[in-house]
């Protein structure tokens, strides 16, 4: 912290406070209240709570419904996030080549940043309609089916596609913000031109992006578990069977499709903040020393 | 004799030199049809959604059609975009503006004030961090209902002004202002509110930008707050706009749909055009958080 420059006692809790009120009424009170909510049995319309200790997360991981849930999230945020990781980083690395006239390439390849992936869902699903999708042509001229309104292996790979594709644009400004902050010279001595520049990248320009990647490893985990809601409502649903059900629409059904939900819900919310806690620690541990970003 | 090889020697050395002048020359080349290529690839499908949107019968051929106007006009009426475009323009330039302004005043009285037990606020306004919405989203949407806020703008925007991220970014920032600027301020007789608003945000523009861009670009593409608190025509986001679209026929109407969509896009898109650059600069100084 600085040196305080202006004296005044009460200004600058009268700055701060919006905030302190904000957070607590939105953001503490509500997960205290999920907390809370966890350890009971909730009926909404019969307006009965019961407590009932931690059997709502007992039930949870004695349930196929949740198990699958957990094991479909886990591949999908891990299939996502390498996917995403590795082709922003290759296609920000090509973009970032110090060549005449790239400056309409680095434009060009950020735009997703701009779709919700709601509508990058739609896109996607357009791209593989049974009937009119170009992707489905072209895969059918391979001889591979793809449909993942039926097939549950599809439906996985599809939101991942979507998924990935939304989260490219966001990458690639990221890393083409961080390979600007390296200097001149190593860049060029680290050319893609001429012999070894496969040896060359990964040992001289990939150490320092690496605060970069982990930073981009955190958000997308966070982007992948979090964000995606919108892409699978507006597509699969959850569909088919419970292939694409992942844990935040799975707490969805629970919390508002159901009147019985609720304190199933709660739990399903402390279990996410569990994995949302764990994601911290590792981003502080790793991620803010920051040592080439400043 | 020995005079024959150096003449190889040399000969071949300039072959070499002249074949790496050619791969030097023709490198550029080759990562330009690369580069194009990747940036086709990447934009193909916002392409074929645009070709889609053209055509009338659709039979996925790559071919525009000429049914353009009808299909934007058919989904400008069928989903109602004025008021869709209307109701999120309210909701994210609310937010984005109201989270900068909050953002900046928390990171002045932390930075240029002594706060007692500033590390606790600022420690309590991080926590947001750990609380995105699926964890809290229950309580949250009974809350919304206690407060007669559902269907309201009020429960749209307030929830979320609180910003940790803009207050890291604008407290990182501040620091390094130099001390001097605030201290000859403060000896031509400028108090806090004078020296905030004309030196300090002046100075903040690039860091203003690239929030207000993360912040527009976040709350335009909002789903499960708004499928949940707005059901009203007069508070309806545009992300549920499109998602009505889609569900209105038994079959979908490819070309309506990705009309819709894609004006859907335009408002983000043009926030993000006018403002990446300070995006660029304003966050490689804190990649901390978005």
């Amino acid at each position: 912290m600085g040196t305080p420059v202006f004296k005044n006692r009460i200004l600058p809790y009268l700055l701060l406070l919006p905030s302190v009120v904000l957070v607590t009424v939105f953001f503490l009170y509500p997960a205290a209240q999920s907390m809370e909510l966890s350890l009971y049995r909730v009926h909404r319309v019969r307006n009965v709570e019961i407590y009932v200790g931690l059997e709502n997360f007992q039930r949870l991981f004695e349930s196929t419904t949740y198990l699958n849930s957990l094991e479909v999230t886990a591949k999908f945020v891990v299939a996502t996030v390498l996917f995403a990781l590795a082709i922003s980083l290759a296609l920000a690395v090509g973009a970032s080549q110090p060549i005449r006239g790239f400056g309409v390439y680095r434009t060009l390849l950020i735009w997703t940043y701009a779709l919700s992936p709601a509508i990058a869902g739609l896109i996607w699903a357009l791209l593989t309609d049974p009937a009119i999708g170009f992707l489905t042509d072209v895969l059918a001229r391979f001889g591979i089916v793809f449909n993942w309104r039926r097939s549950q292996g599809d439906a996985l790979i599809f939101i991942v596609m979507a998924a990935v594709w939304k989260i490219l644009g966001y990458n690639i400004l990221f890393f083409l913000a961080g390979l600007k902050q390296i200097p001149r010279d190593v860049i060029e001595a680290a050319s893609l031109d001429g012999a070894n520049s496969w040896t060359r990248f990964w040992k001289m320009i990939f150490p320092l992006l690496m605060p970069m990647t982990l930073f981009l490893l955190i958000m997308n985990t966070l982007y992948a578990s979090f964000e995606t809601f919108g892409l699978i409502d507006i597509t699969t649903q959850g569909g088919p069977g419970r292939a694409t059900n992942v844990l935040v629409y799975n707490l969805y059904n629970d919390g508002f499709k159901s009147t019985s939900g609720i304190g199933l819900a709660s739990a399903q919310s402390i279990i996410l903040l569990g994995i949302v806690a764990a994601l911290t620690v590792f981003q502080y541990k790793f991620v803010s020393r920051r040592t080439f970003y400043q | 004799m020995s005079a024959i090889t150096s003449q190889s020697t040399t000969l071949q050395q300039q072959e070499r030199a002249r074949s790496d002048a050619l791969r030097h020359r023709l490198y550029p080349v080759f990562m330009h049809l690369i580069m194009a290529t990747a940036v086709i690839i990447v934009s193909f499908p916002l392409i074929y959604a645009f070709i889609l949107s053209t055509q009338s019968s659709h039979a996925g051929t790559l071919v525009p059609g000429s049914a353009m106007i009808e299909n934007y006009q058919e989904a400008w009426r069928q989903a109602s975009m004025g008021l869709l475009m209307r109701n999120t323009l309210i909701v994210a330039l609310a937010v984005s503006l109201g989270k900068i302004v909050l953002a900046i005043m928390g990171a002045y009285a932390l930075i240029y004030f002594r706060v007692r037990g500033g590390m606790i606020i600022l420690g309590l306004i991080m926590l947001t961090h750990l609380l995105p919405l699926p964890v809290r989203v229950v309580p949250t949407y009974e809350l919304l209902t206690e407060l007669d806020w559902v269907n309201t703008f009020q429960g749209l925007t307030i929830p979320f002004f609180a910003s940790a991220t803009g207050l890291l970014l604008f407290q990182q920032f501040f620091r390094t202002v130099p001390t001097d600027l605030a201290d000859a301020a403060r000896v031509d007789g400028a108090g806090p509110f004078r020296f905030l608003v004309s030196m300090l945000v002046p100075i903040s523009r690039t860091n203003i930008g690239a929030l207000f861009l993360i912040e527009f670009v976040y709350m335009w593409n909002q789903y499960l707050w708004p499928l949940l608190v707005a059901n009203s025509d007069q508070t309806r986001q545009i992300q549920i706009g499109i998602k009505l679209l889609v569900a209105t026929d038994a079959v979908i109407q490819w070309g309506t749909v990705m009309a819709g969509a894609l004006m859907a896009i335009i408002p983000p898109l043009i926030v993000l055009l006018v403002l990446q650059r300070s995006l660029m600069t304003g966050m490689t100084a804190s990649t901390d958080d978005v």
